[in-house]
């Protein structure tokens, strides 16, 4: 009995740690407080696929505002409206659809109307040596290439599913992911020959991926809505944060990672 | 019945019944949202079905495999000495505190197409990526230290006084194994069993992460669950009590004929 009497406490004392780490990990835990020492902190729910560019207009409010301090909660959109209706304190909700948008002015969690600030379409990511050979949107359909996609569920997979409708064709991929960031692991990866991904998302993996534009792309574009939040104890600061990512600088970072303009 | 002596203080009740609350209050509160109307069509529709279905073969397959490997290691652990064995039995237990995506990410780096079993088994033409056997693989990964754990603890209890016995009287290591050790410790190997089902059952991170997601291949029910909440919370809370009904009969049954609760 004496190896395994030692076994258990460690194994109890790391899961206690682990449960504890989890904890101080979670985003908003602390939720939007304007505290008196000229402190402020603005918390921002973004779509996932916002991470670069979100990020780096934090960092360029932050500099604009001494004494505030961004931060985000980066998920699926979906995801993202859930923790509002249950209550998530945030300033500023940016969708990566206008669907879940939708959902947030339906439940008045939405201070004045969203504006729309960006587009995104789909490309297909390949590896890069490009295994199945594959060149335009008709080789995806191609037996033998595995072809994974999102989830017709989750925005990325209902684009895909438009312009599979649109052009009267039929994929048949191998999975179907939850979200974009899945398709793209499975790609680089090399489990699979192509996904359909955003064309932000190929721009954003660097050489792990090789993109490949497709003509029919255009039948699904994606429109991005932020809005400042109903919620928000700091409404001109969310405003301000709001026309930030709309404005000139926001739409020149928005650009360079690869999104189109709204 | 006279009262026995519990020799538990009264204050311990306290913390006892809260927790016992903080686990059965979430299941609670997750039943009182089922839309009952609806349950019986949620819960049988294709797709649900396939899901149940898919995780009911899978978790037996993976059971039975932990069995077929899991119980020569508890064997081997718990009745062997031989240099470095705790550093093995640590590493053996390592996906108990494992988080399962990086399960997962190991899986796939082993026996994924470019991992490092991958080229040899494409030789043989067996291809894991995207197949109900990623899901086996990833559920056993995940399971195989329950049984385990649970096997040695039972072998090293019930002591080796009766196979000495009968090896004295001339019975083989085989046939002591058969006859002596397995009738013994065929309670401890019941709920070892029970207790791979269930973590199987509920195996999520690395079936994601490994395995893909598509349809009545790789989308097991907490997959399901997964995709259903981005859109249709009803019929996520639906599954999701289903998965719990399940995992209540499953371990309800081993008590049943045990005479104990695992």
């Amino acid at each position: 009995m004496r190896p395994r009497s030692r076994v258990a406490p460690a194994l109890a004392s790391t899961a206690l740690l682990a449960l504890v780490a989890a904890c101080g990990a979670t985003p908003g835990a602390s939720g939007p407080t304007s505290s008196s020492a000229g402190t402020q902190t603005l918390t921002v729910f973004a779509a996932a696929s916002l991470k670069q560019t979100f990020t780096t207009l934090g960092t360029t409010f932050e500099a604009a505002h001494p004494g505030t301090t961004v931060t985000f909660s980066f998920a699926g959109s979906s995801d993202l409206v859930t923790q509002l209706q249950q209550g998530a304190p945030a300033d500023v909700f940016a969708s990566a659809d206008t669907k879940n948008m939708q959902k947030a002015v339906d439940d008045q969690l939405v201070a004045g109307s969203p504006v729309d600030f960006a587009t995104n379409t789909l490309e297909i990511a390949v590896p890069p040596d490009n295994p199945a050979g594959v060149t335009s949107f008709a080789d995806l359909t191609r037996p033998g290439v595995k072809v994974v996609l999102c989830a017709p569920q989750v925005p990325c997979g209902a684009a895909a599913q438009t312009i599979e409708k649109a052009t009267n064709t039929t994929l048949e991929p191998v999975s179907e992911e939850n979200a974009v960031t899945d398709v793209l692991g499975k790609v680089t990866s090399g489990e699979a020959d192509a996904g359909l991904v955003y064309v932000t998302d190929v721009k954003g993996a660097g050489d792990q991926v090789k993109g490949i534009p497709f003509a029919e792309s255009k039948q699904a574009v994606n429109t991005y809505p932020v809005a400042a939040l109903s919620g928000s104890r700091q409404g001109e600061l969310a405003g301000q944060f709001v026309r930030l990512v709309t404005g000139t600088e926001g739409q020149k970072v928005l650009a360079d990672a690869g999104f189109g303009p709204a | 019945m006279a009262r026995r002596w519990s020799g538990v203080p009264l204050w311990v009740y306290v913390p006892a019944t809260l927790g016992a609350l903080f686990v059965v209050l979430p299941l609670v509160a997750m039943a009182t949202r089922v839309d009952w109307a609806r349950f019986g069509a949620l819960v049988t529709s294709p797709a649900s079905l396939d899901a149940l279905g898919l995780s009911l073969r899978t978790s037996l397959a993976s059971t039975l495999l932990c069995l077929v490997l899991g119980v020569p290691m508890a064997l081997v652990l718990a009745r062997t000495a031989f240099p470095g064995q705790r550093v093995v039995r640590a590493l053996v237990l390592l996906p108990l505190v494992l988080p399962p995506v990086v399960g997962g990410i190991a899986l796939l780096y082993t026996f994924g197409r470019r991992g490092l079993l991958g080229h040899a088994l494409e030789v043989l033409g067996l291809q894991v990526a995207f197949s109900t056997t990623a899901v086996v693989l990833a559920q056993t990964f995940v399971s195989l230290p329950f049984l385990v754990v649970s096997l040695e603890g039972t072998l090293r209890a019930v002591g080796q006084r009766y196979e000495t016995v009968a090896a004295t009287l001339g019975a083989g290591p085989t046939l002591v194994l058969r006859r002596v050790t397995l009738p013994l410790v065929l309670p401890g190997l019941l709920s070892g069993s029970v207790l791979a089902f269930a973590r199987a059952l509920g195996e999520f991170g690395a079936t994601l992460t490994f395995a893909g997601s598509l349809q009545g291949v790789t989308r097991t029910l907490p997959l399901e669950i997964y995709l259903q909440r981005e859109t249709d919370a009803s019929t996520a809370v639906a599954l999701s009590l289903l998965l719990v009904a399940v995992a209540v009969g499953v371990v309800g049954l081993a008590a049943g004929r045990t005479g104990r609760v695992l």
